[in-house]
C-alpha cells in the first residue's frame, strides 16, 4: 500500500526511452523526459537534452503520459460484489444530485491499485448508471491524495438503466425527471436571489444542478442507444448544458448529430459485452470511436461500471482495441490522455508530456498498446508508484 | 475481392503464409493444401506443390493457424436463461443441444473470432448442468448440421457439465453450503456406479439379457464413469478445485477442470491429478468472491507444471472475437507462445476427445484454419478468414461487421453492409 499523498522527488529523474510519446506533439525516437520536483522540466530528443548531474536515469522502450479514465466507478466498487465493498449506487430518489462520488471513493481499493499498476494515473469517478440524476463526480489521482476536482460533473443516466431504477419506468419518465429537476433548479436559482426572508434554504442537490445550469459544472450523460443520446442533446439545448456523452454505444449511428452539437463523447468500454441484460449494447462496434472521430466528434475513453466479472477495466486496454479498429495508435493515445484531461478541465497539469506539467508518466517495455507489453514504471507527480523496473 | 464466401473448387492451396501447424514447428513460408474438407498437405512452399487443378491463393505475408477450439462457451443460445435450468441442482438428463439455435448470430460472431470448434455448455447454476454439445461452426440452419456426432442422442456429442462453488448454491432444493453440494454429487455418482454394475452384470455372466430401459438421468453419469463422456467441471476457488479432483479420484474418472481461477495456488496438486485445465483468462480481477484472486499467471504456472492447458472464452463472459487476446494475455502472464497457441487449438481438441479431427494442421485432419493478418498474439492482428472443412465461413473483406460489431445495423453502418 502506498501512503497518502506520496512525496515528490526533489532530485532530477530522467527517463530515456526508445520512443517518447508527448501526445502534445509527434512521437520522439530516442527521447528523454526530465523531471524535477514532480514536474516535467524537459522533453525532447535524448541527444539534445543533457542529463542533469546526479540525476537518476531510468530506461524504457516507451514512455507516455499517465492514462486517464474518462468515467468509471473504480474506488466506489470493490472486487467482491458484497454489500460492504459496493458503494456505487444509492437506490432511492431518481433525482439525487447531492450525492458525491468523493464521499464513497476508497483510494486504497485494490482495484484502484490494479489500474494504477497498469498505467492509469487519473480517474474520473462517479456513481454507476442508474438514477436519472445520479450525483456528482470527482476527479482523483490513483495515488491516494486529495481530489484533483472534488466536485466535477453532474451525472445523468438515460435509457434502460434509468428505467430499472426506482421511479420512472419509461424513457419519457426518465427524461421528464431530469427536465423537472433542472426546471426546479432554475426556479431555485431565481428564488435564491430574493431578499433573505423569502429566500429558500440552501439545498445541496439544487446547488449542484444550478452549477450545471450556470455551466460551472459540466454534465455527463450516460446513454447507449442512439435515441437516448439524442434525448441528451435535447436536454442540453433546452437548458444550455455543457454536455459530454458517455458510453454512447450507438454514437456512431448519430455521429453527425453529435458532431453538429459539438458535444464530446467518452466511448467505452470498447470491449463491453454485446449481450448485456439491458439489451442496449447489442449494436456496439469496436469502430465506434473511429467513426465518431472521423465525423469530427472529440473522443475520449472511459471504462464505466462493471456489474460482474471482471469488476474493473483498464482504460488503456480498452483504447487499444479502438486503436486497432480504425482509430490508430496516436489518436487512441491522445484520446486516453490529453483529450480526457481537457474534458476534465485538468489539462493545465495532466494529459501530455510538456514542460511544467505534472510528471505523471508510464514506462513500458514495448508498444504501449500491445497485449504483451508490460508497464514497467508508473510515476505520479514524479514519484514511482509501482515496484516495477524497466532495466 | 477475389475471396468468395462459398466453397471454392477444390483442391485449394494457400501459398506463402507463415504457418503454425501446432503439431510441429512453425513453417516460415508454407503451403497448405486441402480437398474434400480435409487437409492434404502442410509444409514449406519449397516442398509442397499445389496439385493439378487446385485453386491457388497467394497468402504471402499472412499467418495461418489451426481453427480455434473453444472448450467452454455458451454461443448459439439465449445464454443464462436457456442454459441454467432452475428447477433443481442435478440435471444430467438435459442437453444443451436442445437450447441451440444454429442460426443465432453469436455463432457467426465466433467464426469472426477464428473459432471453428466449440463446446457449448449448460451454465453453472447447477451441480450437474447437463450434457454439453461439441459443435463445428459450419454455416448451417439446424443444430444437427453442427454436431460432430452422427446422432444427436448418441454418444460422442458432448460431455457432462458439472459445477461447484457459489454458482450452484441457492434456495429450495439447491445446496446452501459446499458440504451439501459435495454430498449430493457423491450420491449421484454412487447411484451411477450401481447402475453401471446393473448394466454390466448380464454381460459378465455371458447371458443374453434384454437391454435395460434407458435412464436419461443416470446413463450420462455412467458414461463418465466408463470414460466415454468427459466431465467438464466449473470450479474457481482452490478448495473447490480440490473437491472436484477428489470426486474424480473417489469414482475413478479424470475431469477437465474449467476456469481454474485460483489454480495458481495449487499447481502441484493439479499436476499430480492428471486433470487437464481449461482456463478462463479475464484481464482484470473481481466481480465475485471466487474471481477476486483470478490471475493472468494461472495458465503459465500450470503449463510449467506440465498440466495440459486450454483457454476458453466462456462467451459471453469473454468475447469470442477476442479469443486470441485471451491467449495473448496468458502469454503476458508467463505462458509460452507455443503453449498459448496450443491452448487455443490442439490442447482443447484433446480435452474434447476430438484431436483426431481438429486442433492442428496435419494431413487427414479437417481443413479448419484461420488466416491472420499478422502474428497471432498482436493487438494489431485481425482474423481475415476462417475456414471450416474447406469452406470460408468468415471473410473480413465481406463480413467485417461480425468482427467489429454492428452486424444488425448494416444499412445504417458507415460504408454499408460490410
Amino acid at each position: 500500500m502506498i501512503g497518502w499523498w506520496s512525496v515528490a522527488f526533489a532530485a532530477d529523474r530522467v527517463v530515456l526511452a526508445d520512443r517518447v510519446y508527448p501526445v502534445s506533439g509527434p512521437p520522439i525516437e530516442r527521447g528523454a523526459v526530465v523531471v524535477r520536483d514532480g514536474k516535467i522540466t524537459a522533453v525532447g530528443a535524448a541527444d539534445a537534452i543533457p542529463v542533469p548531474p546526479g540525476a537518476e536515469v531510468v530506461r524504457a522502450a516507451a514512455v507516455t503520459p499517465g492514462m486517464i479514465d474518462g468515467l468509471c466507478s473504480i474506488g466506489l466498487t470493490g472486487p467482491l460484489n458484497r454489500p460492504f465493498d459496493q458503494d456505487h449506487l444509492q437506490p432511492g430518489d431518481p433525482v439525487e444530485p447531492e450525492l458525491r462520488a468523493l464521499d464513497a471513493y476508497d483510494p486504497w481499493s485494490e482495484l484502484v491499485g490494479w489500474v494504477r499498476e497498469l498505467g492509469v494515473t487519473t480517474v474520473h469517478v462517479g456513481p454507476s448508471a442508474g438514477a436519472p440524476v445520479s450525483g456528482r463526480t470527482a476527479v482523483m489521482s490513483t495515488a491516494p491524495g486529495p481530489a484533483l476536482v472534488p466536485e466535477a460533473f453532474v451525472l445523468v443516466t438515460l435509457g434502460e438503466a434509468s428505467k430499472e431504477f426506482p421511479g420512472s419506468q419509461t424513457r419519457m419518465g426518465s427524461v421528464a425527471e431530469v427536465r423537472q429537476a433542472l426546471a426546479a433548479a432554475r426556479e431555485y436559482r431565481e428564488r435564491r436571489k430574493l431578499p433573505l426572508a423569502d429566500r429558500p434554504e440552501i439545498d445541496l442537490g439544487s446547488e449542484a444542478l444550478v452549477a450545471a445550469l450556470d455551466r460551472r459544472a459540466r454534465v455527463v450523460a450516460v446513454a447507449h442507444r442512439a435515441d437516448d443520446l439524442l434525448a441528451a442533446l435535447r436536454l442540453r439545448e433546452e437548458f444550455g448544458l455543457d454536455l459530454v456523452l458517455a458510453g454512447a454505444t450507438e454514437g456512431y449511428l448519430v455521429r453527425d448529430a453529435i458532431a453538429r452539437a459539438g458535444v464530446p463523447v467518452w466511448v467505452g468500454p470498447v470491449m463491453q459485452r454485446q449481450w448485456s441484460s439491458l439489451g442496449e449494447t447489442h449494436d456496439g462496434t469496436f469502430e465506434n470511436a473511429s467513426l465518431l472521430a472521423a465525423a469530427g466528434v472529440t473522443v475520449g475513453f472511459m471504462t464505466g461500471y462493471e456489474a460482474y466479472v471482471p469488476k474493473v477495466r483498464v482504460v488503456g486496454w480498452e483504447a487499444a482495441i479502438a486503436a486497432a479498429n480504425g482509430l490508430g495508435p496516436d489518436a487512441a493515445l491522445k484520446a486516453v490522455t490529453l483529450t480526457n484531461a481537457q474534458l476534465l478541465g485538468i489539462a493545465e497539469h495532466k494529459g501530455s508530456l510538456e514542460v511544467g506539467k505534472d510528471a505523471d508518466l508510464v514506462l513500458y517495455d514495448g508498444d504501449p498498446f500491445e497485449y504483451r507489453t508490460r508497464v514497467c514504471g508508473v510515476w505520479i507527480g514524479g514519484a514511482s508508484v509501482t515496484d516495477g523496473s524497466c532495466q | 475481392m477475389w475471396w468468395t464466401a462459398v466453397a471454392l473448387a477444390e483442391p485449394v492451396a494457400l501459398v506463402g503464409a507463415r504457418i503454425y501447424p501446432v503439431s510441429g514447428p512453425p513453417i516460415p513460408n508454407g503451403t497448405v493444401v486441402f480437398d474434400q474438407g480435409k487437409l492434404v498437405a502442410v509444409g514449406p512452399s519449397s516442398q509442397v506443390t499445389p496439385p493439378a487443378g487446385a485453386t491457388v491463393r497467394d497468402v504471402t505475408g499472412k499467418v495461418i493457424v489451426p481453427g480455434l477450439v473453444d472448450t467452454h462457451s455458451h454461443i448459439g443460445t439465449l445464454g443464462p436463461t436457456e442454459l441454467n435450468e432452475g428447477s433443481g441442482p442435478l440435471q444430467p438428463a438435459l442437453s444443451s443441444i436442445d437450447a441451440i439455435d444454429a442460426t443465432a448470430v453469436s455463432l457467426q460472431v465466433a467464426q469472426a473470432g477464428g473459432v471453428t470448434t466449440v463446446n457449448v455448455m449448460p451454465g453453472s447454476r447447477n451441480l450437474i448442468g447437463g450434457q454439453t454439445a461439441y459443435l463445428k461452426l459450419r454455416d448451417a440452419a439446424t443444430v444437427d448440421e453442427l454436431l460432430l456426432c452422427p446422432d444427436r442422442r448418441g454418444p460422442g456429442c458432448g460431455g457432462l457439465k458439472m459445477a461447484n462453488g457459489t454458482n450452484p448454491q441457492g434456495e429450495g432444493t439447491y445446496p446452501r453450503t459446499r458440504m451439501a453440494a459435495a454430498a449430493s454429487v457423491r450420491q449421484v455418482f454412487l447411484d451411477a456406479k450401481k447402475r453401471r454394475s446393473e448394466l454390466d452384470a448380464p454381460h459378465k455372466r455371458g447371458k443374453p439379457a434384454p437391454a435395460p430401459a434407458p435412464d436419461l438421468a443416470k446413463d450420462p453419469v455412467v458414461e463418465v464413469l466408463r470414460g466415454e463422456r468427459v466431465a467438464h467441471f466449473h470450479t474457481h476457488r482452490a478448495d473447490d478445485i480440490v473437491t472436484a479432483l477428489e470426486l474424480g479420484e473417489e469414482f475413478g474418472f479424470v475431469p477437465v477442470l474449467h476456469h481454474v481461477s485460483e489454480g495458481w495456488k495449487l499447481v502441484d496438486r493439479i499436476a499430480r491429478s492428471g486433470a487437464p485445465c481449461s482456463v478462463i483468462v479475464i484481464d482484470s480481477p473481481g466481480g465475485k468472491e471466487e474471481a477476486a484472486e483470478m490471475s493472468l499467471t494461472t495458465a503459465g504456472a500450470l503449463e510449467r507444471a506440465g498440466v495440459p492447458v486450454a483457454i476458453h472464452t466462456d462467451d459471453p463472459i469473454t468475447d469470442s472475437r477476442l479469443f486470441l487476446r485471451s491467449a495473448a494475455l496468458a502469454v503476458r502472464g508467463g505462458m509460452s507462445e507455443p503453449g498459448a497457441l496450443a491452448a487455443l487449438t490442439l490442447n482443447g481438441a484433446k480435452m474434447l476427445g476430438l484431436d483426431a479431427r481438429v486442433g492442428s494442421l496435419e494431413p487427414g485432419k479437417d481443413a479448419d484454419l484461420v488466416v491472420l493478418s499478422g502474428e497471432p498474439f498482436s493487438v494489431w492482428t485481425h482474423v481475415e478468414q476462417t475456414w471450416v472443412e474447406g469452406v470460408v465461413v468468415f471473410d473480413r473483406a465481406t463480413d467485417a461487421r461480425y468482427a467489429t460489431g454492428g452486424w444488425d445495423q448494416a444499412e445504417r453502418y458507415p460504408g454499408g453492409a460490410r
